[in-house]
């Protein structure tokens, strides 16, 4: 059970990463106007 | 809306390659899960002989089916929707083709050793460590090559399925390198990091979570 206490921290980490991709998605401007980009790649381009 | 010229360049050989072979080894690992299956009623379909035994046959067609024909399926698509969605070609093509001949050598030596009886016993991480190494050095070209295909993208917007792509490579990367964590102790064996029976069979709660997990964010 010790390889918790390398699990633990590097899930911690992990949730960080997500957290901070979460952040830039949101600043980069990814979720605004979802349902156009859903339509764009049906799109003959 | 105007022509782009790049767009008859995408990189659709290593898709096809991809492709095609997803086909033979959906084939080749669902034939022999047929041939297990039919061995639970007829046991005698082993001969005798120790490479066609259940035991050494099983993780053959679960790694066949997982690995082989879903790995490929996953390749070949998420190459094709990456390029596609994100209007640009892939990103360091050679490094995209060792992805394919690395990942083929990772089955044809999974073929080869499971056979043989050369096994960790871990259920869906059977394969031996010098196999492991390599799933490993395939998977992070695998990495490279789609994020740095999202990277050169000439699309503002990540269309939705890379992020789902993105997050299984980055899964995949975790869950093999320490789930498969192991010292070596000789050419074809080796002893799990995770010793003692809490470990004992830890892929169904690896592979349940993941549903449960998902459920939560959504």
């Amino acid at each position: 059970m010790e390889i918790l206490f390398l699990l633990i921290p590097l899930s911690v980490y992990l949730v960080i990463f997500i957290l901070l991709g979460l952040w830039w998605a949101i600043y980069n401007g990814q979720f605004e106007d979802l349902s156009a980009e859903g339509e764009r790649i049906l799109l003959d381009d | 809306m105007e022509q782009s010229v790049c767009q008859a360049h995408y990189n659709d050989k290593v898709i096809r390659q991809f492709s095609i072979m997803a086909v033979i080894w959906g084939v080749v690992g669902m034939s022999v899960g047929l041939f297990i299956a039919a061995q639970l009623a007829w046991p005698e379909l082993n001969f005798g002989i120790p490479w066609l035994s259940y035991g050494r046959l099983r993780p053959l067609h679960t790694n066949a089916v997982i690995f082989a024909f879903g790995g490929c399926a996953l390749f070949a698509t998420s190459y094709y929707v990456v390029q596609r969605t994100g209007q640009t070609n892939l990103f360091l093509p050679k490094l995209a083709e060792f992805t394919f001949w690395g990942w083929q050598l990772v089955i044809l030596m999974a073929a080869i050793t499971l056979p043989m009886g050369y096994t960790s016993g871990k259920e869906y991480a059977e394969l031996e460590w010098p196999i492991d190494i390599l799933i490993a050095i395939v998977w992070v070209c695998y990495a490279i090559v789609f994020f740095g295909t999202i990277g050169k993208r000439k699309v503002k917007h990540i269309y939705v399925a890379n992020w789902f792509y993105g997050a299984f490579i980055i899964a995949v990367a975790i869950l093999h390198i320490v789930n498969s964590a192991e010292i070596p102790s000789g050419f074809f064996k080796s002893y799990s990091a995770y010793a003692g029976v809490q470990n004992g069979n830890p892929a169904p709660i690896t592979i349940a979570s993941a549903p449960l997990i998902q459920l939560c964010l959504t």
